[in-house]
This record gives structure tokens, sequence and C-alpha cells, in this order.
């Protein structure tokens, strides 16, 4: 009896200390936030402006811009991965399949500094050639396609993030795909279905509490990255429909202006901006969270 | 080659639904079934019994079809159901309309009982009417009406084993089939559940052809009108139909030598 309760309080204990850690953050971060919090109070998350020479400072821009980078990249990232994972998760030519499983998972041990660099030198200036372009001359006038082209941009940002997060969607949800019940499949094509009928309607639905998962997770390295998303999108803090144009994010402000913040409002604004990135993140995952949840309850 | 006489289903049976002639089949190399000839008769209930891995459930899937999901599959001989070749056809969703099949494992899709049972019909594009009457009629069909009526919008995962069976059972009629394969459909069930799917197959052999795969000898005699034995060659390891009669005479008087021995248990 002892040793159980031993046990349950060192379990615990351990359970208790991640959302200890993330209150104790919090907490420190809020304290160095402190001045800017009472100086700005609420209009800091509405406000436009940014200016660490008139000491003026406000967040929207950078909300937008993590919020839209993270968008496009889980826009592009969802499809391809769930068709990547659909892939893999077939029986049969193990050689092939296998070479493409452990690229995919290759991908995941490439540091971001890397997927930076290539973006900005090969990606960058290849989408803005070839797709960029050729959208703003000709559909220019549609918002999304409007303004400027840059071989920096939210869109490319977005792009690189969808190359970072695949890995995790890809494999998640092969996982989550292979663990569906063969007999479901059977069952499925033996009343007709074809392959695609059946992946739509009886595959998926299966394994959609685990690809949400997976897409939970990726949206949360999506939010969070910083620096490939630093050197890709072309750190103009603007908010505007216009994909190809420059954007900047919150964790990429940080990591750019922390080193040369003097002014200690600048510094405390800056650590503000870390806690509304704090607060993005928790947001967008419990409104996901109860988003499966309705739609569970809705759809069983 | 003709079919050996004596492999023939005859005694009082029907017209034959199914006709098997020199069915062979391979996964990949290697050779599962070899020159089996069989006739499955209309409106009655045919089983395969035999030692596991003799190939009962390979011939159970050849007439469907359900081997196309297996790389490497290849299938010989002919399989008519009503004259037209079954192993040659294109036309698998209408096939699979015809020839409906019930697993081992129940397989409730992750919807609800009502989605479950029109999953087939939706597949054919039948109208929304036609569907409708669907739901009532298959379940009914199945037995299953009375339990799941209040709670056709529930998820189907929420069923009891033999009710989620039933339900498998409910999810091919509704298409109206004309033949029905079953694949050890009790082996995951307890007694009484396996007395309720039992029942079932003898009201349901008024309407359809059934062919039963069961490890249950007694099974067999207690729903089979028909029995095939099978068994594996201990060479090649590859199954061959042994002996099919009405399953009184094979279970009383079986002609050969090796069903003699299986049926009285002196088979491993
Ligand atoms: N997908 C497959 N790939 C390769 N060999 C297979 C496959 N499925 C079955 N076999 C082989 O084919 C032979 C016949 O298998 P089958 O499943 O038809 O036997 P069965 O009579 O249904 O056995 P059981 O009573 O155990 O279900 C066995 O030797 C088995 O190992
Ligand atoms: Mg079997």
């Amino acid at each position: 009896m002892v040793r159980a309760d031993r046990f349950r309080i060192l379990t615990g204990g351990t359970g208790l200390l991640a959302p200890l850690a993330l209150l104790l953050i919090v907490t420190v971060l809020v304290q160095q936030a402190w001045p800017a919090i009472v100086h700005f109070g609420p209009g800091f998350l509405t406000g436009r402006v940014w200016n660490p020479v008139s000491l003026n400072f406000a967040a929207l821009p950078y909300i937008y811009g993590t919020v839209a980078s993270a968008s496009i990249a889980l826009v592009i990232a969802i499809p391809v991965g769930i068709g990547v994972a659909l892939f893999l998760a077939e029986p049969g030519q193990a050689g092939l399949r296998g070479a493409i499983g452990i690229a995919v998972e290759l991908l995941a041990a490439i540091p971001s500094v890397v997927y930076g660099l290539w973006a900005l030198f090969v990606m960058g200036p290849f989408v803005f050639k070839a797709l960029e372009t050729p959208l703003n001359n000709r559909f220019g006038s549609f918002p999304l396609f409007s303004g400027t082209a840059r071989p920096t941009s939210l869109f490319t940002a977005g792009l690189i993030l969808a190359v970072m997060v695949l890995p995790t969607l890809a494999s998640i949800s092969r996982e989550v795909i292979r663990a569906v019940p063969g007999g479901l499949r059977e069952a499925s094509v033996a009343l007709g279905a074809t392959w695609w009928e059946t992946t739509w309607r009886v595959i998926l639905p299966a394994a959609r509490a685990g690809i949400f998962g997976a897409v939970v997770l990726a949206l949360g390295r999506a939010l969070g990255e910083t620096i490939a998303v630093t050197m890709t999108i072309g750190n103009r803090a603007q908010i505007s429909p216009a994909l190809f144009e420059p954007a900047y994010t919150l964790a990429a402000v940080i990591a750019n202006e922390f080193t040369e913040a003097t002014a200690p409002l600048h510094t405390a604004a800056l650590v503000e901006l870390g806690v509304v990135l704090i607060g993005v993140t928790l947001t967008v995952n419990l409104s996901a969270q109860l988003l499966l949840r309705a739609s569970a309850d809705a759809r069983p | 080659m003709v079919p050996r006489p004596e492999l023939r289903a005859l005694a009082g049976g029907g017209p034959a639904k199914v006709t098997i002639e020199d069915a062979g089949f391979f996964y990949g190399r290697f050779r599962a079934l070899r020159d089996v000839n069989l006739e499955v008769p209309e409106k009655r209930v045919t089983a395969l019994i035999g030692p596991s891995g003799c190939g009962k459930s390979t011939l159970l899937r050849m007439l469907n079809r359900m081997y196309d999901l297996v790389p490497g599959g290849r299938a010989e001989g002919r399989v008519l159901i009503d004259g037209e070749d079954v192993l040659r056809t294109t036309r698998l969703l209408e096939l699979r309309q015809r020839v409906g099949m019930v697993f081992q494992r129940p397989s409730p899709f992750p919807m609800s009982i009502r989605d479950n049972v029109v999953f087939a019909p939706r597949l054919l594009g039948w109208k929304r009417p036609r569907i409708e009457a669907a739901v009532r009629e298959s379940l009914e069909g199945a037995a299953l009406w009375d339990e799941v009526k209040d709670r056709l919008d529930e998820p189907a995962t929420g069923l009891s084993g033999g009710q989620q069976q039933r339900l498998s059972i409910a999810r091919c009629l509704a298409v109206q089939p004309e033949v029905i394969l079953m694949d050890e459909p009790c082996s995951a069930l307890d007694p009484i559940a396996t007395l309720k799917i039992e029942d079932l197959i003898h009201r349901l052999a008024r309407d359809y052809t059934i062919v039963i795969v069961t490890h249950n000898m007694q099974q067999a005699a207690r729903v089979a009108d028909y029995t095939a034995f099978m068994l594996m060659n201990a060479e090649d390891r590859c199954g061959e139909l042994v002996e099919v009669g009405p399953t009184v005479e094979l279970f009383n008087r079986p002609r050969d030598r090796r069903t003699e021995d299986y049926i009285t248990g002196r088979f491993g």
C-alpha cells in the first residue's frame, strides 16, 4: 500500500511539473513585460504601430503575420501530408514506400536555419519567378495576389513552414491510418466501394481524431517557428491580404530586436509579444480541441 | 477438363447459383488452392469446412473478388454466377452488390447505425426514399430492427458484438444481394449471439444463397444444407476440395476416408 501511494505521489508530482513549468514561465514573462502591459493596456493587442524611436508599441500586425503564415502552412501541408500518409500506409512495395518514408522522416532532422537558407536562396526566388509574378501580373486585382510581389513574403514563409511541418503530419497520420482495423477496409471494399470511396468514407473518418492531433502539433510548430520565418517573411509589419507581400511574425520580431533593444519599455514590449505568442498558441490549441469535440458530438 | 462428378452437390439441390470450375489460387508463387469444382445450389446454405489453412477463406474470397486487395494474388479457373464469370468481370460494384460478405470480426464503420446500413445504397447512388426504405427493411431482415429502432442515429460502435455482426448482415442485405458469403461469422461471438445468427441464417436461406465458412462442425451440421470438406495437401500445402454432399450424408456416410478421419476427430 505504502509503495502504491509513493508511486502515486511520484507520478502525480511529475505530472504536475508540466503545468507548473508553464505557469512559472508565464509568471516570469508577465513580470518582465509588466511595464509595457501597464503602459499600453489592452490597446497593445489592437494597435498597429510599432515604433522603437517614439516608444510606441502594439502587436496586431505580428499577431496577423503569425496566424496567417501558420494558416498558409497548414492549408498546404494538411492535404499533402495526408496524401503522403495514405500512400505510405498502403501495404506492398516495401522498398519504394520504405525509402519515401525514411526521406519524409529525415526532413524532420534538418535544422530550421538550413531550411531558412534554402528557402531564401532557392525556393523563394523560384516561387517568385514561377508562381508569384505570373499570378501577380494576371490576377493582381484579386486581393490575395495584389500588391508588389517579393521573393521574401508571407507566402514564401508559409510554404517553407509547410515543408517543415510535413514530417510531423505525415508520420503521425501514417501511424494513425495504419492503426485503423484492416477489417474496416475489407468490409467497405466488400460492399462495392473503390479505394477512394473506402479511404474517404471509412478510413479517414476512423482516423480523424488522430489526424487532428497531428494537425494540432504541426500548428504549434508553425506558430512558434522563428529562424526560418525570420529569414523568409520579409519582416515588414503590415496587415494585408496580399500573400506575396512581406509580413512579420511575433517570434521573428522578438528574435530580430531583442539584442538591440535598449529602452526598458522596448524590452518589456518584446517580452509582452512573447506572452501574446503563448496566448495565441494556447487559444488556437484549445479551440481546436473544442472544435474536435463538437464535431465528434455532431457526427458520430 | 470435365468436372469430377463426385465433387458436385446434386441430390435434391435446386439449380446451381454458383458454379466453380477448375478453380485455383496463388499468393505470389505459393499455390493455395487447386482444382476446385463445386456447385452451390440456389437458396440453400452451403458450408465449407476443413482444418486451418486449407484455403476455405481463399475460396470464399474468390466468389466476390476480395482477393483483388492482395498484392500478388491470382486466380485461375472459372467462377460462374448465373453463367457470368466473376473472375473476369470488370463490373466490381455490381458484383459486390450481388454477392455480399460478412467477416469474422464485426466491423461497424465509424458512423451511425443508419449510415452503416445505407453505406452500399449510397455507393450505388440510390434516391432518398429508396434509401430510407432500405434502412428498416434490412434491419428487419437481419433481426436487428427492434433492438435499434430508437437509436438509429447513434454510433454503431456502441452495439454489442452480436448486434454488430447482425448490423454487418443488414449492411449487405441493404442492396438486396443474391449470394451472401460468411467467413466464420460467429467465431468472435458468445453462444447466445451465435444461436441468434444461426437462426438468422436459416431464415435468410429462404431468399438468399448462402456460403458459410466454419471451423465448427456442429455449426455446419446445424445450419448447412450442403457441406464441402477441404483439406491441405501434405506435400505442397495446397488446398483441395475433398468431398461435397448434403450435410446429413457427409456427416453420416462420408465417402472419402479423409473426410471420415476429420469428422470423427482422428485428424489433428
Ligand atoms: N494474404 C496472403 N498472403 C500469402 N499467403 C496467404 C494469404 N492469405 C492466406 N494465405 C495462405 O493461403 C493458405 C490458405 O489460407 P486461408 O486463409 O484460405 O485458409 P483457411 O482455410 O481460411 O484457414 P483458417 O481456418 O485458419 O481461416 C494458407 O496456407 C495461408 O497461409
Ligand atoms: Mg479463414
